[in-house]
């Protein structure tokens, strides 16, 4: 069987790639397109460590063929920071020591953004509600909300971009 | 290398020959939420994937004419929990559909995936039967509809013909003073698989109940249409006579499974409790949903 080829965009770049047909989009990302900021935890769906979004939305990319990003638009966590200035969710999680052993962080991040692109005025609950598909074994999910929470208000007083 | 194929179907008759072709090794791919999760595993093995994604009918929510609704099969949670109209006109299905997974899985997973995968506590489901939901399916031999709860027949199985597949799930049109309401139960707030799910559907005039249905799931080895719980709250007041009656048919139609999630006592009586609650929230939603507003 051939293999296939896509073309998609990959953080605001056009991109591609070779595939086989039950590659997923994370083993895409960390293996041909070397973006392995995207973390392998579960490979079910379960802990959010390889969460993305396509055209926008909010999905878990070892729950998506590579195959179906073809004309499609993905964001990973590389495409957070513009150049060295790091994104205020980066700073945020850095400042609290919102991380520990850090490998569900780029999960938490990608979620945090999507949440906070569509509402910078969360209630704790719907926080800690839109992150439940991201597992920290660490268990330091206090300090993650914390994070999310500060850089929320500080958007709405425009501190934050 | 691999010998699976990967087709995008461009059209719901690529689909169906797509599927012929692959002789029974065909697979449709929705949100993949369930397919991956399975292909990874070993449960299955599939010739043929079948993305759906790129045909219309599969990705819209479509308002009748008739007041009713269209929902695409592979239309995502997270897509169907944004239209307005839909979660004002059924509020029940909408939650349902929304308690699958997490924000991540929403992103993906969809009404017509969770049908398809055929668990018998699939969340969306007993919602729908509550509603009165349809399935169309296409096949090599046309389009056909069949009420949501004759679709599954087993746990991880269904009606579906070689070469057919699900196209969308239609919602019938609201009469005035009618609500919906879901409630499952699990271990945990969020993210777990239902121990307990009921769908409830009625309306109210007058304060009399006119017409109702309820959806029992993760109670037997489909999800069930329970008549009898339906026939003790129409022509009532949703009092607590008729409450009790409409409990104790949830419980007397469960056959479920002892395991870990629960044993057989507790899902039996639990049946009947969510059955209660699920009323009342309906009845809220149907008070509300009256034209001149609430009384």
């Amino acid at each position: 069987m051939a293999k296939f080829h896509v073309t998609t965009t990959v953080n605001g770049e056009e991109v591609e790639f070779l595939c086989d047909a039950q590659d997923s989009m994370l083993d895409v990302l960390r293996g041909p397109l070397g973006l392995t900021g995207s973390k392998e935890g579960c490979g079910s769906g379960d802990c959010g460590a390889c969460s993305i979004t396509v055209d926008g939305r909010l999905v878990c990319s070892c729950l998506m063929l590579a195959a179906e990003a073809q004309g499609h638009s993905i964001g990973t966590i590389e495409g957070m920071a513009q150049g060295d200035r790091l994104h205020p969710l980066q700073e945020k999680f850095i400042e609290l020591a919102a991380l520990q052993c850090g490998i569900c962080t780029p999960g938490f991040l990608v979620a945090a953004k999507a949440l906070l692109d569509r509402n910078t005025n969360p209630t704790e609950t719907e926080v800690r509600y839109w992150l439940a598909g991201n597992l920290c074994r660490c268990t330091g999910y206090d300090k993650i909300i914390r994070a999310v929470m500060d850089v929320a208000a500080d958007m709405r007083k425009g501190v934050a971009a | 290398m691999s010998d699976i194929r990967y087709v995008a179907a461009e059209s719901l008759d690529e689909a169906v020959k797509a599927m012929l072709a692959a002789g029974g090794q065909g697979k449709i791919l929705a949100g993949g939420t369930d397919l991956l999760v399975q292909m990874r595993s070993g449960a299955q093995n599939p010739g043929t994937i079948v993305d759906v994604k790129k045909i219309d009918e599969v990705m819209q929510i479509v308002e009748l004419p008739d007041g009713g609704f269209r929902i695409g099969a592979a239309v995502s949670g997270a897509v169907i929990g944004e239209h307005r109209k839909l979660a004002a006109a059924w509020p029940g299905v909408v939650e349902a559909v929304n308690l699958i997974g997490s924000k991540q899985v929403q992103g993906r997973a969809s009404a017509g995936g969770n049908l398809c995968n055929s668990s018998p506590a699939a969340d969306s489901v007993p919602a729908l039967v509550a509603a009165g939901a349809k399935v169309v399916i296409q096949g090599p031999n046309g389009r056909r509809e069949v009420p949501v709860e004759a679709f599954p027949t087993g746990p991880g199985r269904n009606c579906l013909a070689p070469g057919e597949l699900v196209v969308s799930l239609t919602l019938p049109p609201r009469p005035p003073g009618s609500g919906d309401a879901y409630l499952r139960l699990i271990p945990r707030t969020e993210m777990d698989i239902a121990v307990v799910g009921v769908g409830v559907s009625l309306t109210l005039k007058d304060g009399v109940c006119t017409a109702a249905r309820v959806g029992l799931g993760a109670v037997a080895p489909t999800v069930l249409l329970v008549e009898d719980a339906a026939k003790a709250l129409i022509g009532s007041k949703l009092d607590d006579a008729a409450l009790e009656k409409a409990a104790a048919a949830c419980s007397a139609a469960c056959k479920p499974i002892n395991d870990k999630r629960g044993t057989i006592a507790y899902r039996t009586k639990i049946a009947g409790v969510l059955l209660k609650r699920a009323t009342a929230i309906a009845a809220r939603r149907a008070t509300s949903n009256v034209p001149g507003g609430m009384h």
